[in-house]
């Protein structure tokens, strides 16, 4: 019996050069031979290895799993076969909704898409959080296993464990020690401010600016007095950050020096207001966070009065004049400071979350074009709406709908991209329909469908399911093979598919 | 009446990618009209461009299906189009009766396929000079062969300079030993360290084919199928058939996606008679421009007569007869070995047929476990290698998440490289297609 290294060494350098040590007329076809009866015997009798060390198995997750049509449909968004089952536009556009909707019914993931559940939020970051807290349990399992899915340990996900120790603060990598006070200031807003406090002064300033951040959610009269001190900061992006923090809370004594000079700014007298900006940005202003250069290019005189007023607690006006938000906005405004008075207390109401102010400035958007030079009304018109979605924001979610439909319906689609993209998704029955009788007149009035892609985009995930019907007739109006037929074809498609995909997740679990 | 399947599974009968993107725009409910899903069926109308809209029926047992409109392609787009429809959750009409049209063809294809009696050969002598030249052809082909492999072995494999293997698989073809080819191809891939088994098993396969007359007639008939003689269907059908239940137990598709253009699509069908516990391997191919005729998603039984292929090993088979359509099997793993009884029916599979690679093979309770050598299969008493490669890195991770480090039932293929998995039975019992 030749051992098998010596028939591998042999056969590699060639009987002719090494011959084997028997006796045979042809030693290649006896070595072939022997080789043979070697690899069958080893193959057959091979045995199996000794055992390997099973780890801890995951946790166990209590959740219902996704009920079978569910899971079917999850597959799909996730492999997003551009021929999927549909004449839909583009699958991964309807992930995020998904993943919102099964997140918020309580469910868990399918185990076998976990892994590619946590690959598609690791290339798309804004998935994570519900992707994480859909693999639960089993998805921290797994992350502990690939790296590739690191950034599992580093998702703040809600209702997430509760933390025991500040090891991660200490040890951890920054997206993990955001993720960390993230969490604590959820559980616990005093102990996280406490917890920056006691590593504040050795952290590198672009840090710092992003822990200070975490602080916006669940700020309180509490945090005031680390924000205070942190209005002398080294880094001036982390003054501008604290100041802005201190503006928006009741009280703080940063909104009493502002409302001070915004009074000395302003001042309410026969009906009128009569407006006279800061002659200087001194040593207190820019401590309190206001640059004194203006970066905005408008004159340096009305950009520390823009500053001052959008950082001023609102109720100081009616106070000061006994008139309504309303009312105040109606008042003349001497001097031409109309504009910039009005934008301060836009980004004030914007800043403090007011609704009162927020309806009162969204009721002075006209509710249909005033007639004007084309190019000056576009870029009024730009401004306008980007300065109304800033204060949709501010509205609860049906108030929001209603004027965008409103807006709609005077303005067309044009405008509205960003007011849209401010309402609360799906939107609203009234908000969709006012969108498909906007998709009607613009397909009416001879446009093509690509120069209103954006909007176009949006309503694929946006527009309420129950319009399905409106737009297949949309598409039936439009006319066989037109541009817009297709594009109102594909719409009512998605329409369908989403309907579909959310009556799959909503459907009590059998 | 049976689940709907998923769309997953519907899209992997298309044909090619131009069909899939044409049967998703025939997804939705806007071009049916008369739809209905009864008796293992699905039919309805579909609106084309002319005036008479397509009659489209799809028989799931098959899945077969027939369309009025001229496309040459199978599954047309209006049939892809009626199964998307009904995978994605339409309503259809559940009560209803076939149409006529529907039902006639239905009743025509359900009809017992009676293997047509094999027309005996015109020229009974001329048909047996034809086989006694091709056995010479391939004898010759294979004696050439050995003296190839012998010169190999005299010179050094080290020195590879000198062989043209293509070359030498061209004239196995040319010696009609498809068999003998194929392996030869996979000699120019084989790492150094493995080559020497490669040739010898070769020698081997070569060296029986030239005394296949003496050997047991199992054995020669494994001998004849590895050296690439192929068993006509018509005449497998005719001879003896096992009828069982049998479970599928898995399925994979290799090949270009979808049948790209000029490639061959092959599916292997595992199955494994409830009643005999016979295995049991169905291959369909899908030739350019049509999916695998045969598709049997992994947990489903099916009540068929099987016609198998001759060997000392008998594995592959064809349908033969079917006995009703494919129904969902109990939510219960199939019985499995553990690694250690696995590794011995490896071998002893081996003793009849020394060329096999790899045996289906079920196991129970094992846990996937990733160690810094590669994914390893382990009941806590052995373990098994999972085939390097055998799986993309995705495959394993669902492994390892439907596992989530419990026990699992795994059903693959396992062979003295390792085992490679193709289905997981889950905690609630259902059939998993990891690849």
């Amino acid at each position: 019996m030749i051992p098998w290294s010596d028939l591998q060494s042999t056969a590699l350098l060639g009987t002719d050069r090494r011959p084997l040590p028997l006796d045979a007329e042809d030693p290649a076809t006896a070595l072939l031979d022997l080789a043979a009866i070697a690899t069958v015997r080893q193959r057959a009798g091979a045995r199996p290895d000794p055992a390997v060390e099973i780890p801890e198995p995951a946790a166990p997750d209590p959740r219902p799993e996704l009920p079978t049509a569910a899971s079917r449909r999850l597959a799909l968004l996730l492999r997003d076969r551009q021929s999927s089952g549909a004449a839909v536009a583009n699958l991964a556009e309807l992930l995020p909704q998904w993943l919102a909707t099964a997140r918020d019914q309580g469910y868990r993931a399918t185990p076998a898409l976990v892994p590619e559940l946590l690959d598609a939020a690791r290339a798309r970051s804004e998935l994570r959080p519900d992707a994480v807290t859909l693999a639960g349990p089993l998805g921290g399992w797994l992350a502990e296993r690939n790296h590739d899915w690191r950034y599992v340990s580093r998702t703040a996900v809600q209702g997430g464990q509760p933390q025991t120790t500040d090891q991660l603060w200490h040890e951890g990598l920054f997206a993990e020690r955001v993720t960390h006070l993230t969490r604590l200031r959820r559980q616990d807003p005093a102990a996280a401010r406490e917890l920056l406090r006691s590593t504040w002064s050795t952290e590198r300033a672009e840090d710092r600016l992003l822990f200070l951040d975490t602080l916006q959610e669940g700020l309180s009269p509490a945090d005031e007095e680390f924000l205070e001190s942190a209005l002398t900061d080294r880094s001036k992006n982390c003054r501008a950050m604290a100041a802005e923090l201190l503006s928006t809370l009741p009280g703080s004594a940063l909104g009493q020096r502002m409302a001070e000079r915004a009074k000395a700014a302003v001042r309410y007298q026969d009906g009128k207001l009569l407006v006279t900006p800061p002659a200087e940005c001194d040593a207190g202003m820019q401590r309190d966070g206001i640059a004194p250069k203006s970066p905005t290019g408008r004159g340096e005189r009305a950009w520390w009065l823009g500053e001052v007023i959008a950082a001023t607690p609102l109720a100081l006006w009616p106070q000061e004049t006994g008139c309504t938000p309303a009312e105040l906005l109606a008042l003349p405004v001497k001097d031409g400071w109309t504009e910039d008075l009005h934008e301060g207390w836009a980004r004030a109401a914007v800043r403090q979350g007011d609704a009162d102010w927020a309806r009162a400035l969204l009721g002075q958007v006209p509710s249909s074009p005033r007639p004007g030079r084309q190019v000056v009304q576009k870029r009024q018109a730009e401004r306008t709406a980007g300065a109304a979605a800033k204060l949709l924001a501010v509205l609860p979610p049906a108030e929001r709908a209603a004027w965008t439909a409103g807006y709609i319906a005077g303005h067309g689609l044009g405008e509205a991209f960003q007011a849209l993209g401010a309402c609360a998704v799906p939107w609203t029955p009234p908000l969709s329909t006012a969108v498909v009788a906007a998709l009607r007149r613009t397909a009416g009035s001879g446009g093509y469908p690509w120069s209103h892609s954006g909007v176009l985009g949006m309503t694929e995930r946006a527009l309420a399911p129950e319009t399905a019907t409106a737009v297949e007739e949309l598409a039936a109006e439009a006319g066989a093979d037109s541009p817009w037929a297709e594009t109102f074809t594909r719409l009512a498609g998605t329409l369908r598919f989403r309907e579909a995909m959310l009556a799959e997740l909503l459907r009590p679990a059998a | 009446m049976e689940e709907r399947w998923s769309t997953d599974h519907v899209l992997s009968l298309a044909p090619d990618q131009a069909s899939r993107k044409a049967a998703g725009k025939l997804a939705g409910p806007a071009p049916w009209s008369q739809t209905g899903w009864a008796g293992g069926a699905l039919w309805g109308l579909c609106k084309g461009s002319g005036s008479t809209p397509y009659r489209t029926v799809v028989d799931l047992g098959g899945p077969a299906s027939k369309c009025s409109c001229p496309s040459r392609k199978f599954p047309c787009k209006h049939g892809l189009g009626l199964l998307l429809l009904w995978s994605g959750g339409a309503e259809l009409a559940t009560e209803a009766e076939a149409p006529e049209w529907a039902a006639e063809w239905l009743t025509a294809r359900r009809q017992p396929a009676r293997p047509s009696k094999k027309a005996a050969p015109a020229d009974p002598a001329a048909a047996r000079r034809r086989a006694e030249q091709r056995a010479a052809r391939v004898a010759a082909g294979a004696q050439e062969l050995r003296l190839r492999l012998t010169d190999r072995v005299r010179h050094g494999l080290a020195d590879q300079g000198s062989t043209d293997w293509s070359e030498i698989a061209a004239r196995m073809v040319d010696a009609q030993a498809p068999g003998l080819a194929g392996r030869v191809r996979h000699l120019s891939e084989t790492p150094p360290q493995g080559q020497l088994a490669e040739y010898a098993m070769l020698h081997l396969l070569a060296g029986a084919y030239g005394r296949v007359g003496e050997l047991p007639e199992p054995l020669a008939a494994t001998v004849r199928t590895r050296v690439g003689h192929t068993t006509d269907t018509a005449e497998l059908l005719a001879g003896p058939t096992v009828r069982d239940r049998w479970l599928v137990l898995g399925s994979r598709t290799t090949g270009p996606e979808g049948g790209a253009d000029g490639q061959l699509t092959t599916r292997r069908i595992w199955l494994r008679g409830a009643k005999t516990g016979r295995p049991a391997l169905l291959l369909s191919f899908g030739r350019p421009g049509t999916a695998p005729d045969l598709a049997l998603p992994a947990g489903t039984v099916l009540e068929a007569e099987l016609a198998y292929h001759p060997g000392a090993r008998p594995l592959r088979a064809v349908l033969a007869h079917r006995h009703g359509t494919p129904e969902p099997a109990p939510a219960t793993p199939p019985p499995g070995l553990t690694p250690a009884e696995a590794a011995a029916a490896y071998g002893e599979a081996l003793t009849e047929d020394p060329w096999l690679e790899h045996w289906p093979t079920t196991l129970a309770a094992v846990v996937p476990v990733l160690t810094p050598e590669g994914w390893r299969l382990t009941d806590g008493d052995h373990s098994l290698p999972i085939r390097p490669a055998a799986l993309p890195d995705t495959a394993l991770w669902r492994l390892a998440a439907i596992s989530a480090g419990h026990p699992v039932t795994l059903f693959g293929e396992h062979g003295h490289t390792g085992f490679a998995p193709v289905t997981a039975w889950d905690s609630a019992g259902q059939a998993v297609a990891i690849v």
